[in-house]
């Protein structure tokens, strides 16, 4: 064990480094590939986050003790409810207030020439609060007035340019199913590939008006303030058990079971495996690049071990240089990563960010990947037989 | 003579193959050598000079008899016995065998890693590539050195650890007259300089005065 420190520890160059940086172009060949591999694991594992983090949006944004949906719902407004049954769940002992919120989908269009495009449309009784959402708090009185509206600025730009217009002019007009609606206000949200092109908000009353009455009775969410000190499992467990029809969530398992759904969901599945295609490949370019490394300085290898050298210590070397390649090849990994994100935030308003933990993840996959390669390229380091020098 | 043997060699045998193709190459081998003395040992390819110059330089486990060096027996030993013995040795290759990645002084000190504690080791380096005459050169690469030079970088490296036993291949093979002569007056020097004992292979007529002693092999045997 002694000996393996020698490498770290001397003032002269490493030999790792001098081995590496001896043959320019076949470094800058690993560095291009480990940095390729990156981009491509860096691009995937964005995705399965912008996925993630666009599931999540919603219910964390919600203000409530207990949700209660439909059993068979996978995610938020995949399924509803009867109005009824959130009556039912209302009269339980502890609970404040029981409010439906309304999800549908419309088409907005910005004047009557445009395409319209798909919009969820939030609906609820604007005298009670039901969004985590200061701006939406404080502008929904505003939504007593039949059909106005508040706006998501973060709704894809092709729906018009509703938020330049709300600056300047404080209201906008605009389309929802063929009806004029006026867009009183701005919140942020956020659109995703999981949330749809724009979001917007109103009233139950105009929601009634545009989607018809029959709509009040399909609830998405059913959004329950209890009590303080009341005991949510119990309340939640009752509401089960004596109103068939209905599944109670705290709002974490709310957030956990569009999660899940979205783990589930074969996207998810897809880009992972592009990540796992990325580490191969990277695996696959960097056991090449180690390996013909070690094929051409075979005799000096075996030289050294003539001269001394055990096998561990120039084993040593090997995955010093994978561990420098690592190193090496994730700084214009990340760096293309970061202008690929804002060119792709730019071209789709898909908000991809560079996250500290992904960036970690990502560079301890490179490390892996790396080491993984010299662990397979180290084979060949055992044909240096010192009894060949002579 | 009360001194210890530097190579003390005792009914060595070694053979390649296994069963009805087995091969002897070293047959029956008793030799002494004794410090600060230089052996060439001469022999037409094929007799087994090179087996037995990898089994004294423990690159080779040893199959049958005695075989001691620096007073180790290296019959039976580990791998790890012979990796140690194997770093008290200086060795110089028929092709130089230097590293291109590094520069002179940097192969030189290779052998000096070895020993983790020792400091100075550019210095060290610097001052041998010297005495060899490579004080001008000691940031080259091996590529931009002569054969002659790269030689001499292979004999500083072979010395700077003071070894009390060097090994040479043919070290003239690859080089003309001059500079071969060159290197052997050297290594003569160097060796006689540190007390250090120096078994040559070699089959360069010309550099045979070096020895103080000739031991020629033929067929597997030493013949005196």
């Amino acid at each position: 064990m002694k000996n393996i420190g020698k490498f770290l520890t001397m003032r002269e160059r490493p030999l790792a480094w001098a081995q590496l940086s001896h043959q320019k172009t076949r470094m800058a060949v690993a560095m291009g590939g480990i940095a390729f591999a990156n981009v491509l694991i860096f691009m995937q594992l964005g995705f399965v986050n912008l996925f993630a983090g666009g599931a999540t949006v919603l219910p964390e944004n919600l203000r409530g003790n207990l949700f209660v949906m439909n059993p068979e719902s996978k995610y938020i407004s995949a399924n509803t409810f009867d109005r009824t049954l959130l009556y039912q769940a209302a009269a339980f002992e502890g609970i404040v207030s029981a409010e439906p919120l309304y999800i549908g989908i419309g088409n907005w269009a910005y004047n009557k020439e445009q395409i319209s495009y798909n919009t969820r449309v939030f609906a609820y009784n604007p005298k009670i609060k039901i969004f985590d959402l200061p701006e939406v708090n404080r502008q929904q009185l505003n939504l007593s007035e039949p059909f106005t509206f508040l706006f998501d600025r973060l709704s894809r730009p092709e729906l018009g340019p509703i938020p330049e217009q709300i600056e300047t002019k404080s209201s906008a007009s605009a389309f929802l199913n063929n009806r004029q609606v006026s867009v009183r206000g701005l919140f942020s949200l956020g659109s995703s590939f999981f949330l749809g092109d724009g979001n917007v908000v109103t009233s139950d009353s105009t929601y009634a008006e545009i989607f018809g009455t029959a709509a009040l009775n399909n609830v998405a969410v059913g959004i329950i303030h209890v009590r303080p000190g009341t005991d949510l499992v119990a309340l939640k467990q009752g509401i089960q058990k004596h109103v068939p029809g209905l599944e109670a969530l705290t709002y974490k398992e709310l957030k956990e079971k569009e999660l899940k759904y979205q783990d589930e969901n074969p996207t998810s599945v897809i880009f992972g495996f592009g990540a796992a295609m990325g580490f191969v490949v990277g695996v696959a370019i960097v056991y090449q690049v180690l390996y013909s490394d070690v094929s051409d300085h075979l005799s000096e290898y075996a030289t050294l071990k003539a001269i001394g050298y055990s096998g561990r210590s120039l084993l040593l070397v090997i995955f010093q240089e994978a561990a420098l390649l690592a190193v090496l090849g994730y700084i214009p990994g990340f760096i293309a990563t970061i202008g690929m994100y804002r060119l792709l935030t730019v071209l789709t308003r898909l908000e991809l960010l560079m996250q500290w933990d992904l960036a970690l993840s990502v560079f301890l996959l490179t490390l892996l990947m790396c080491l993984l390669s010299a662990a397979i390229a180290s084979n060949k380091l055992h044909s240096a037989d010192p009894a060949d020098v002579f | 003579m009360s001194v210890l043997p530097t190579i003390q060699i005792q009914n060595l045998n070694h053979s390649f193959g296994k069963g009805n193709l087995e091969k002897p190459v070293l047959v029956d081998i008793n030799l002494e050598i004794y410090p600060g003395e230089i052996i060439i040992l001469t022999g037409p390819s094929g007799s087994g000079k090179t087996t037995l110059l990898t089994l004294i330089g423990a690159l080779r486990s040893t199959q049958s008899g005695s075989l001691k060096i620096l007073d180790r027996e290296l019959h039976g030993a580990s791998s790890k016995q012979l990796v140690k013995t194997r770093s008290q040795i200086g060795f110089i290759f028929q092709s130089h065998n230097l590293l291109k990645s590094l520069t002179a002084w940097e192969n030189v000190t290779m052998p000096l890693k070895l020993q983790p504690q020792m400091k100075n080791r550019k210095a060290l380096a610097i001052e041998i590539l010297n005495l060899v005459g490579l004080g001008d050169r000691t940031h080259y690469y091996p590529d931009n050195l002569s054969g002659g030079q790269k030689q001499r970088v292979a004999i500083a490296r072979a010395l700077v650890a003071n070894p009390q036993l060097i090994l040479a291949d043919e070290p003239t093979a690859a080089l003309d007259s001059h500079s071969g002569r060159e290197v052997v007056q050297i290594m003569q020097n160097l060796a006689k300089e540190r007390g250090c004992t120096i078994l040559m292979v070699t089959h360069d007529n010309r550099i045979l005065d070096v020895a103080n002693r000739i031991i020629h092999m033929e067929d597997g045997c030493l013949i005196s």
